[in-house]
């Protein structure tokens, strides 16, 4: 994803694990710029430190240090609710990932390979659920839900009510787009001549697909899942409006709780689900650096 | 004659192919994506009975009193006023950071952009939660300051609280499309400009900056958008105090009581359909820079 030329050779000799700055004169700006990026890393990383720090402390109310304590662990581990609502949301992350990552990956095949009248038009599309409000978009299937579920009560006379699956329904509909812009972007620096020469060596178009395009851009798709994983754990404005009674989420949970006070027990939840997301991203920055 | 019926089945071939690549994805975005946006539609020209229920009845009533309510209006104003703001700290702040980090050698590169990448893998909800903890009347700062024996503040539940959440959340949107265009800009652009007798500044103003537009005009997309349509970060830092759009929008849908759909979805529509002149207008001004 990130293709950086070598400027400075002595940055990367072997052994030296940790990045070297650029060590130019030291000048007035440099020193500015290097101070300002040091104040921005710490606005964009303290608040998560003192959120992680204050999961551990005594204090019932959660903003203050008064010793370490691991009770809050306890605690939600402990909690049924809590720990319903986090199956549900690995539930409905696994398979709205599943189902976006195979149409996203479909949908970049036939953007990037094909040619075809109202191209233009199927571009917008994908592009759309990325740029609209996530708000407009719950407002629109929870309206839309609605009309199709009494829709299904007076076609099959039987009441549905707004469950995972009209999670996951929606989930799906705004992970697709994210996935075709990832698979593409793999798609793009593909070398066709590499398919050419499978199927001037007898191989026809199925066995090329999967023996030589399906392996090489396995790493976009993977990268696709991924985001539509980590979208899908991290959502939270979608499954608001498309959750039914009894099918909570543990965004969700989260922001019920939190609209009312600070409490330890919250902190712990948040930084579980921080540790979880960013171990997630530094494994597979990992996996594709390895390839 | 051979030939060319060779030929045709092989295009009747290509063509069953591009449809079995586009018809599963293009089926689910236009049921599950834009149908239900000629949902809300719909709804927005009809009105709501005296229990929150739907009457069939066509009327433009939603649409004068978005206009001419006061409250609504100042909504709107408001969502706009402080998305500019947003987009102007987040550009301020960025641009610096984005440059500090063009500057380092390859390796420092990579960690210091994965670091302004981990954010956005992460939880939006938990990382705004967090600042409660930092800007809470007991709170990490008003303790702090108790115990220096200097007056406390009253931080949290401002807008000005709410302003620092978008801007620490909507940051790393800024800054990776304006690290992009940095990327690709020549630095030794910069020496030229020097030699010729232009002071830092002012090749930065008339060789830097107009180079790299197009990636801050990106950033600003990407952080005006969603920040119209925001409701938590106003509800948990700034204390419910004030309607943003996205704030009435979510409560005429889910709390009021009798719920309004009708008139919130003729305010998601108006939304829409101001963020979509915003963004036409952003391509045109990208795709003229290329011609």
């Amino acid at each position: 994803m990130i293709e950086a030329q070598p400027q400075n050779q002595r940055a990367q000799r072997a052994g030296s694990w940790w990045p070297r700055l650029n060590r130019g004169a030291l000048t007035w700006g440099r020193l500015t710029l290097t101070l300002h990026a040091f104040l921005m890393y710490l606005f964009l990383y303290g608040p998560i430190l003192v959120l992680v720090v204050f999961s551990f402390t005594r204090d019932e109310f959660g903003v203050r240090w008064t010793g370490f304590t691991l009770e809050w662990y306890v605690r939600m581990f402990a909690n049924d609710r809590l720990m319903g609502a986090a199956g549900n949301t690995l539930y409905v992350a696994f398979v709205s990932t599943v189902v976006s990552t195979i149409l996203g990956t479909l949908l970049a095949l036939a953007m990037e390979r094909h040619r075809f009248r109202g191209r233009t038009g199927v571009d917008a599309v994908i592009y759309l659920p990325v740029v609209i409000p996530e708000i407009a978009m719950a407002v629109s299937l929870l309206a839309f839900s609605s009309l199709a579920l009494e829709f299904i009560r007076v076609v099959t006379g039987e009441v549905v009510r707004r469950s995972l699956v009209t999670v996951i329904i929606g989930h799906i509909a705004f992970s697709i787009s994210f996935v075709t812009i990832v698979v593409r972007a793999s798609l793009k620096h593909f070398d066709r001549r590499l398919e050419e020469a499978a199927r001037d060596l007898g191989a026809n178009s199925w066995q090329t697909f999967w023996r030589i395009t399906f392996p090489m851009i396995l790493p976009g798709i993977l990268g696709g899942a991924l985001l539509a994983f980590t979208l899908s754990l991290d959502n939270f404005i979608i499954s608001l409006f498309l959750s039914g009674p009894g099918t909570s989420l543990l965004p969700v949970e989260v922001y019920n709780k939190v609209r009312r006070a600070v409490t330890p027990e919250i902190n712990a939840i948040s930084t579980l689900m921080l540790a979880f997301s960013i171990t997630l991203v530094v494994l597979s920055q990992l996996v594709q650096r390895r390839r | 004659m051979a030939l060319s019926s060779f030929e045709r089945e092989q295009q009747r071939r290509e063509q069953r192919r591009l449809m079995a690549l586009l018809a599963p994805g293009m089926f689910w975005l236009l049921v599950f994506f834009l149908l239900p946006l000629l949902v809300i539609l719909v709804y927005s020209f009809l009105t709501n009975g005296p229990r929150g229920n739907l009457v069939w009845q066509p009327t433009l009533q939603n649409y004068v009193d978005l206009f001419t309510q006061a409250s609504y209006v100042n909504a709107y104003v408001r969502s706009l006023w402080i998305s500019v703001l947003t987009t102007l700290f987040a550009l301020l702040l960025g641009y610096p950071l984005a440059l500090f980090i063009v500057k380092q050698p390859p390796r420092a590169r990579l960690v210091l952009l994965i670091l302004v990448l981990i954010p956005f893998w992460t939880n939006f909800l938990v990382r705004i939660y967090a600042w409660q903890i930092i800007l809470a009347n007991n709170g990490l700062i008003n303790t702090t300051l108790g115990t220096l024996g200097l007056p406390t503040l009253f931080l949290l539940n401002t807008e000005g609280a709410t302003l620092l959440g978008l801007v620490y959340g909507e940051l790393p949107f800024m800054v990776l499309p304006i690290y992009a265009a940095l990327d690709r800009f020549d630095f030794t652009l910069m020496e030229a400009g020097a030699d010729l007798g232009a002071s830092k500044w002012r090749a930065f103003w008339h060789i830097m900056l107009p180079m790299t537009m197009p990636g801050v005009a990106a950033g600003a997309v990407l952080v005006f958008i969603p920040t119209v349509g925001q409701f938590v970060v106003s509800e948990l830092l700034g204390g419910a105090k004030v309607d943003y759009i996205g704030n009435l929008i979510q409560r005429l849908f889910l709390r009021s009581n009798p719920p309004n759909w009708p008139l919130g979805s003729a305010m998601s529509t108006v939304m829409m359909v101001v963020l979509l002149g915003f963004i036409l207008l952003y391509f045109r001004s990208t795709t003229e820079e290329d011609r």
